[in-house]
């Protein structure tokens, strides 16, 4: 008897909140939104999604802000895609992307979105050959390589810019990312830029119409299929290849300079003249000793934040804590292998930092 | 008296019809949820449906830069790895259905391998697919070698050889099942008769039991359609038709899975979206196509 009712209990429990969880998702998310900015200055809640890349940076740096000033901040690691649409659907506090927003998609947005950079990211270039020599290539013969147009180790293109190593007779395995990814678009987004056959039959993207190669998922896809292919060559985030020990190739730049990769090489590519907006490749720049394979790493913030935050005390910890992350926060990135930004691209965020409003006023 | 057994006899109606109204909800929510997705794939779907269309379909070309999306060489990967897991998996799933169904029913023996054989189902996949990175890639490679193909090591062969062990238990499981379920009267008529094991096995349990093992090779094959982590870190991820067994290429579930998070433009979410639902079909038609094989055979 009693077991019955219990049964039949649970049965109706469960049916009960099968609907009512099903009631639409805008309700409970501006339920979770209300209820976070109700709970006062002291235990404030941020909430915010977006890139994979920035994750273990941003993870690092949220502890340690709130061991120092007790704000919570939640931060989910679903993609900069999933970030971006998040904004938009005024789920979170402020996003991150890895990538810029396009024009059009600026356009589409009833409010503003600034961009503030919170780190460097660069683009290694990796193989497997026997004894892993360290290589140089020049964009011409990497746009080629992944173009399908240059095919075995040894071709006099490859081996006169490697006159100290011999290279052997071997097939190039190229290797890309099979998931969509930030680190796709900064590749395809360089190759595009040194190579107008790249731009024409291949363009950049997050996911591509790959000429050749084979796909990885994810940096350890990619480098668990370059360590099994003798032959192999891909590319890998910075701060996966410094971690792993892979052997990285040297670019030569646009000032004409072999650069090896380095967080040193990635911070010196974004010294350079940057737009009022910060929407900015920092792929092939000018700088004379920068890593030609480089990008920002973005938070997005609506202009005025009353669009997306229900208080003007919690926009406030907001605008707080992006000046945090590009000022102290920055002594947290290089023991995680990210590139610090410049002074000169802090200084250029503050200002855009103060043009944030709340209901048409500034906040600071 | 009277009113108090009609009390009692309401409440026991009560209880009676509250139990069954119950399972009757619950029987309609797993409806409802199966048509929600249904509906909320083929509505998210038209944007792509509208610009794409039949294209969809035929087009080998899947180009997210310029918007253009043909799932073809994606269907393709699926069909092919998914077949060819259940044919490398067949012979070996119907020989441990009859020999745990029939040599060794009960024992020690008989513990130990059905366990394992349930433990095989209980593996996550990326510790499949990470197995067969860096255990059966550089073996197939080898082999790829030998047979003068390109070497990739990875391709549609790996992903469905690492498929066919995956998805054994499921049909181990029911077959073991129906192979015990033999009316012993049967077989003992035909040892009877002077048969041997072997022609009891092919000529009695075999035949009686076929619907059966069929059934539990659909459900195999169900789970190799929809199978995604370790084929995408198996299969190559290429874009482009499959030319041969050894080729890479990619399945539907593995593009969606690797495209979907980062899809921004609102044709190219859309005709991931699109992909899922025709998977959901291709899943349905083949799970439809199999039920009416097991009601011929039945009937038979």
């Amino acid at each position: 008897m009693n077991f019955k009712k219990i049964i039949l209990s649970l049965l109706v429990i469960s049916v009960a909140i099968t609907f009512t969880s099903c009631g639409g998702n805008d309700s409970s998310n501006s339920k979770s939104a209300t209820d976070s900015t109700a709970t006062g200055s002291s235990n404030t809640q941020i909430l915010s999604a977006g890139s994979t890349f920035v994750y273990p940076l941003f993870s690092k740096m949220f502890s340690a802000y709130n061991q120092k000033t007790g704000v919570q901040v939640n931060y989910q690691s679903i993609g900069s895609g999933g970030g971006i649409k998040q904004l938009q659907n005024k789920i979170v506090d402020f996003g991150a992307s890895d990538n810029p927003l396009s024009d059009d998609q600026l356009a589409q947005s009833p409010v503003p979105i600034i961009h503030i950079p919170d780190c460097l990211g660069a683009v290694n270039i990796t193989y497997n050959l026997p004894d892993n020599p360290s290589l140089k290539f020049t964009p011409d013969v990497l746009a080629d390589i992944y173009l399908g147009k240059l095919t075995k180790w040894n071709d006099p293109r490859i081996q006169s810019l490697n006159p100290g190593v011999k290279l052997p007779d071997l097939q190039i395995s190229v290797i890309h990312r099979s998931d969509g990814s930030g680190t796709t678009f900064i590749f395809s987004d360089y190759l595009s830029k040194v190579s107008p056959d790249w731009q024409s039959k291949v363009g950049k993207g997050q996911s591509l119409n790959w000429p050749v190669g084979l796909g990885g998922k994810g940096n350890e896809g990619v480098s668990g299929l370059i360590k099994q292919t003798p032959g192999a060559l891909g590319y890998v985030e910075l701060a996966y290849a410094i971690q792993n020990k892979m052997p990285v190739a040297s670019l030569k730049n646009k000032s004409g300079n072999f650069v090896a990769p380095s967080l040193a090489s990635t911070s010196a590519a974004a010294n350079v003249e940057m737009p009022a907006d910060m929407r900015v490749s920092l792929t092939n720049t000018d700088a004379a000793d920068g890593y030609p394979i480089c990008s920002f790493s973005y938070i997005l913030l609506y202009k005025d934040l009353s669009y997306n935050i229900k208080s003007e005390e919690k926009a406030k910890a907001v605008v707080d804590l992006v000046k945090w992350i590009i000022q102290d926060g920055q002594q947290y990135s290089e023991a995680l292998e990210y590139a610090k930004l410049p002074e000169s691209v802090v200084t250029k965020s503050l200002d855009i930092l103060k043009g944030v409003t709340y209901n048409g006023k500034a906040l600071q | 008296m009277i009113p108090a057994i009609s009390y009692k006899a309401k409440r026991i109606n009560f209880k009676e019809k509250a139990f069954k109204k119950t399972l009757a909800l619950s029987a309609i929510i797993v409806v409802v949820i199966l048509i929600a997705i249904f509906l909320t794939l083929l509505i998210n779907s038209f944007p792509s449906l509208k610009a794409i269309g039949f294209k969809f379909f035929y087009q080998t070309t899947w180009d997210p830069v310029s918007d253009r999306y043909g799932a073809l060489p994606f269907l393709v990967g699926t069909l092919l790895t998914s077949f060819l897991a259940l044919v490398i998996s067949t012979p070996f799933s119907i020989a441990v259905a009859i020999f745990l169904g029939e040599y060794y029913k009960k024992g020690p023996v008989a513990e130990i391998f059905k366990n394992i054989v349930d433990l095989l189902a209980g593996i996550p996949s990326v510790i499949y697919g990470f197995w067969g990175l860096f255990v059966l890639v550089p073996l197939v490679r080898e082999l790829e070698m030998k047979l003068h193909v390109p070497p990739y090591g990875v391709g549609i062969f790996t992903s469905s050889v690492i498929l066919a062990i995956m998805i054994l238990p499921f049909s181990v499981t029911l077959s073991r099942q129906v192979i015990s379920m033999v009316p012993s009267h049967l077989k003992e008529a035909a040892y009877s008769l002077g048969a041997t094991r072997h022609e009891v096995i092919t000529k009695i349990i075999i035949p009686y039991t076929k619907s059966g093992l069929f059934a539990g090779l659909l459900l195999a094959l169900g789970r190799a359609l929809g199978e995604t982590m370790a084929v995408t870190m198996l299969i190559g991820n290429t874009h482009d038709l499959p030319t041969g067994i050894f080729s890479p290429g990619n399945t539907m579930a593995s593009v969606i899975a690797n495209e979907f998070t980062e899809a921004t433009g609102r044709i190219y979410t859309s005709a991931l979206i699109e992909m899922g639902l025709f998977l959901f079909v291709v899943a349905t038609i083949i799970n439809i196509i199999g039920k009416q094989i097991i009601k011929r055979f039945t009937l038979e």
